[in-house]
């Protein structure tokens, strides 16, 4: 029997397109309409070889099969024991999951991160330094008549956001509109460009405060910035001041470049300075399908977005101090619980190395890089295939993850994992005392 | 549970219950009229004061702003904190506490009904997932539907009935309790980054003005019959000279009033009641205000009381907010929301010192002092724009103690003391009108039949104050008055024990209120508004609204709508 699901929001970035039509054939995705390379790729393909199927203990070299119950005591008992445990993840599930997660790395009184940490962690920063001045994506789509994208390449990273959003999208008051990229090399996106502008790597803070100079139609007394001559870069400038809506998108391309937070911070600034002229507005490209979902569960729970360490009783916030990967390079984190990401591939060595040295806890429903090299592997469902959910687009809309399959027999969803390890570290604490 | 409350000086003012000795019975959750003594558990009132659960019909406590504002502010949390214990869960913020805190310090000042009253629809997902996260109180939403497209372009084409369809559809959709209104057509013209100017002004590429959109949402409030009237803030909002403004928004729905019934709330009026034409020569428009108010019963307004601290302003009025961003250089957010609305956020200090701070501080208290009946005007500081609601407490003191007021007064900016009128004013308030102002009158504009009083068959939600009125001069045990609010003794939530001393002894729920509307079927409807959804958002038709299994604990108000 075919069944055919509308309105599916597809799990893969924080684009979060909910007009995916998903064709199931006895239990079995076998099509997809509407979705991007990405989505059709794992949608079609998230049932693989990689896929764990039965909870997993190490011994040795080795990993045994055991039940959730043995796997979920021993996960309790080893995040009881331990003084600093660090709680990493969470970009890829769902808000239910991640309201869960905080709860327990509270009870326990350890650290709990996300993936921002090492994506957009410095646009956090830099807006609570100066504020954002933004909008939903539809607003950008009805509206602009100006897009650009900085740091960031659409085209590749979020295929179907011109589409949607922007350039490609047609609005109540805005059809044409003009497109301009600024990056440090011709990105597929910047070959679409009407304007491209290729500057030297790490040299955005420049280029940006140039511009916050040139739109209040002061003069520079330089010849280039960056590598651009100046009078390029008045030109987009003047774009700038006379376009009735400009939007600027901007990626890891910005932050995570030199100056980081700083470029953030005057990437918005001159938006906001904008806003003094004409109306503009300015959204991070958040990466992960629910990187955003997991700052706002973050955030109402417990006042901040990220890094959050509860070892005092409250939460705290400092990042740098607090946040995962300097926790870890200061070797301080006595154990871990890894959920819905992949540190041990895409940390940095040092940090990573003291993740796995201690006891570490993966669930995922992949043998990941970090789950090969975990002490407990608990399975979980793919959320928004397996499992329903909340996730928030990157300009903050919340939307519907579907279950449109059954999960393989017997395995949990993140929630209902974490939700029992929450369960049994209770016990042993009203045991132990 | 079975409770007896004995021997309380309860006040009860929709019962006309002032100050009498008397027991209070609590069976499941209800009030009742007897219980068996030997089983239920007896609580010693005497001496002190009991009261009704504390009603607040409007502070930002959720969803995609407040929690831009939690974002945006750090600063706001690192020293203000509180730890888990065994019973309650850890959080942080003064101006923008997170969601736990924010159910916490509710229910430890006896409060047990809040509204949020900005809720854009596209994120109304957002908004009720942190009510659920929101402990310890019933609590709800007014969806903002001011600048909506569709209720614009119904409005162009003089399709009321169709404007009705359509709220009555997104208030469902939305699992709203209200209607908000904000800076009307304003919102609409920030898209552009504009404004209006005022209750005639075109709204940018619609043939609409504020004044209509106001008339045609006051007159599908009638329609639907919903439990609370439109809920507004004004035009011009914050800026010198509005009171006018305001005093048209009251009478351009004057010829709509029902009765008796008022059919317009004016909300944290204190912003929309400036004289002068400049912040120098800033007056207070209290007096015009409260005489128009008192002349006529088809308007309620609240407070909006300044407090002198560091708090975070935030409304759905985005272009007020840029206007504060650019007077202040604080940093700022802005969010707008496609077809449908926007919000801004600007963290604020108000100082004592500050001439037109002071001056706001003593139009708001003006405002509740001339007013003459407390059932008119609501104690709120629109948290936290005008100060967090963890200062309501201060704020009774100086509405029922002249000398309280003095004793802030002496310090404010000496140009604001020439100006003010407060010490014209000699007006003490009773406890009894505090009761009403800040549980019995809001309960009753908000049309919770169950909230707000003490009588049989009224939800269990109980405060108990350490006040005794027959020791204590309000006026002069100022200080006394202030502390017993701060804490409640007890604080009974569903009938349930949840505060003892001011601490959480429980955490529990509370359940989310909506406006259920029962319309005939609209399937003509539902199919048009179908196919033009895409046109206007970019989210599928089956991903917008809010299911009711999404709330943790619903309660549906069910409405009979003629449609």
């Amino acid at each position: 029997m075919m069944e055919v699901f509308k309105a599916v929001t597809c799990p893969v970035c924080a684009c979060l397109c909910d007009d995916l039509e998903v064709t199931v054939d006895k239990g079995k995705i076998v099509d997809v309409k509407n979705g991007c390379a990405f989505s059709k790729s794992k949608l079609l393909n998230y049932n693989g070889k990689q896929r764990v199927l039965k909870p997993l203990i190490r011994k040795g070299n080795d990993f045994a099969e055991v039940s959730y119950d043995e796997a979920v005591k021993q996960a309790a008992k080893l995040l009881t024991e331990a003084n600093y445990p660090l709680f990493y993840g969470w970009s890829m599930t769902s808000c239910e999951a991640i309201r869960v997660g905080i709860e327990l790395a509270e009870e326990i009184g350890g650290v709990i991160d996300t993936t921002s940490t090492i994506c957009h962690g410095p646009s956090t920063l830099g807006i609570q330094d100066v504020g954002l001045v933004s909008s939903t994506l539809g607003q950008v789509r009805h509206r602009a008549d100006l897009i650009i994208y900085w740091g960031s390449n659409p085209l590749i990273a979020h295929p179907r956001h011109m589409e949607r959003y922007t350039v490609f999208s047609k609005g109540r008051f805005q059809e044409k509109r003009k497109l301009v990229v600024v990056d440090v090399r011709e990105t597929e996106t910047a070959k679409k460009a009407d304007l491209f502008i290729r500057i030297e790597p790490n040299k955005d803070f420049e280029v940006l405060q140039a511009l916050r100079v040139l739109i209040r139609d002061d003069e520079l007394d330089v010849e280039k910035v960056a590598g651009i001559p100046v009078a390029t870069l008045e030109k987009l400038a003047e774009m700038m001041v006379e376009c009735k809506f400009g939007a600027l998108f901007f990626g890891s391309g910005l932050t995570m470049t030199e100056g980081k937070n700083r470029n953030v911070d005057a990437a918005i600034s001159l938006i906001r300075d904008l806003n003094r002229i004409t109306k503009f507005i300015i959204m991070p490209m958040r990466g992960h399908f629910n990187v955003t979902g997991a700052d706002m569960v973050f955030t109402w729970q417990t006042g901040f977005p990220y890094a959050v360490d509860f070892s005092m009783g409250y939460p705290r916030y400092n990042p740098g101090e607090t946040s995962a990967i300097d926790i870890l390079l200061r070797q301080e984190s006595d154990a871990a619980l890894v959920v819905a990401s992949d540190p041990v591939a895409t940390l940095p060595r040092k940090a990573a190395e003291h993740l796995v040295k201690n006891p570490l806890i993966v669930v995922d429903p992949h043998m990941s890089a970090t789950a090969k090299l975990a002490d407990i592997v608990l399975p979980s469902t793919f959320v928004g295939i397996e499992a329903k959910g909340t996730a928030y687009r990157m300009d903050n809309v919340p939307l519907p993850l579907k279950k449109i399959v059954e999960p393989p027999t017997g395995i949990l969803s993140d929630e209902d994992i974490l939700s029992k390890i929450l369960f049994e570290v209770r016990r042993l604490k009203e045991n132990a005392s | 549970m079975e409770l007896i409350i004995r021997n309380g000086f309860v006040f009860d003012p929709l019962n006309k219950v002032e100050g009498e000795k008397m027991d209070v019975f609590v069976k499941d959750g209800k009030i009742v009229e007897k219980v068996d003594e030997c089983k239920a558990k007896v609580i010693d009132a005497s001496g002190m004061m009991v009261l009704p659960g504390g009603v607040d019909l409007h502070c930002h406590i959720a969803g995609s702003e407040v929690n831009a504002g939690r974002l945006l502010r750090p600063e706001d949390h690192f020293k203000n904190f509180e730890r888990k214990t065994r019973v309650t869960r850890s959080g942080s913020g003064h101006s923008v506490p997170s969601t736990f805190t924010t159910g916490y310090r509710y229910a430890r000042m006896g409060y047990t009904t809040i509204m949020n009253p900005a809720m854009p629809p596209l994120e109304a997902k957002h908004t009720h997932d942190e009510l659920n996260d929101t402990p310890m109180v019933d609590k709800g939403s007014y969806t903002l539907l001011t600048d909506w497209w569709f209720i614009l372009e119904c409005l162009e084409n003089g399709k009321i009935e169709e404007c009705v369809r359509y709220a009555a559809w997104i208030l469902k959709a939305t699992k709203g309790y209200a209607i908000k209104i904000v800076n009307p057509g304003g919102i609409e013209a920030w898209g552009f980054g504009r404004n209006v100017q005022s209750l005639d002004d075109p709204v940018p590429y619609f043939n609409v003005t504020p004044r209509e959109i106001i008339r045609a949402l006051c007159k599908v409030n009638n329609w639907l019959g919903l439990p609370h009237t439109i809920h507004l803030h004004t035009n011009n909002l914050g800026k010198p000279g509005n009171y006018i403004t305001t005093l048209e928004t009251m009478k351009c729905v004057e010829d709509l009033a029902l009765k008796d019934k008022p059919v317009i709330h004016i909300t944290h009026c204190q912003f929309s009641s400036f004289k002068g034409s400049n912040w120098r020569n800033l007056r207070s428009g209290a007096e015009e205000i409260a005489r128009y108010v008192n002349n006529h019963s088809h308007v309620t307004l609240d407070m909006g009381q300044v407090i002198f601290t560091n708090t975070t302003t935030m409304t759905a009025d985005a272009p007020f907010q840029f206007t504060l961003h650019q007077l202040t250089g604080n940093k700022w957010m802005n969010h707008d929301v496609e077809t449908e609305t926007s919000s801004g956020i600007v963290p604020f200090r108000y100082k004592r010192k500050n001439f037109v701070h002071a001056m706001q501080w003593s139009i708001g208290l003006e405002l509740a002092l001339l007013v003459d009946n407390p059932w008119k005007i609501f104690l709120t500081t629109d948290h936290p724009n005008a100060g967090p609601f963890t200062a309501y407490p201060r704020i009774i003191s100086w509405l029922v103690s002249r000398k309280a007021r003095e004793s802030t007064f002496k310090k404010i900016s000496l140009k604001a003391q020439r100006k003010s009128l407060l010490p014209s004013i000699t007006r003490e308030l009773t406890l009894y009108e505090i009761t009403i102002m800040t549980r019995s009158g809001q309960a009753k504009v908000l049309g919770l039949k169950n909230k707000g009083h003490l009588g049989v068959g009224a939800d269990a939600d109980v405060a108990i104050y350490n006040l005794n009125p027959e020791a204590i001069d309000p006026s002069k045990d100022y200080k006394e008055v202030r502390k017993a609010f701060r804490n409640a003794v007890y604080t009974i939530k569903n009938g349930e024990i949840v505060v003892k001393n001011g601490e959480i002894t429980k955490h529990v729920n509370g359940a989310t209120l909506w406006v259920n509307l029962q319309t005939s079927e609209q399937k003509l409807f539902n199919e048009k508004l179908k196919e033009k959804f895409r046109d206007y958002w970019t989210v599928e038709y089956e991903n917008y609204a809010v299911e009711e299994n999404r709330l943790k604990i619903s309660n549906p108000i069910n409405v009979e709508a003629k449609i």
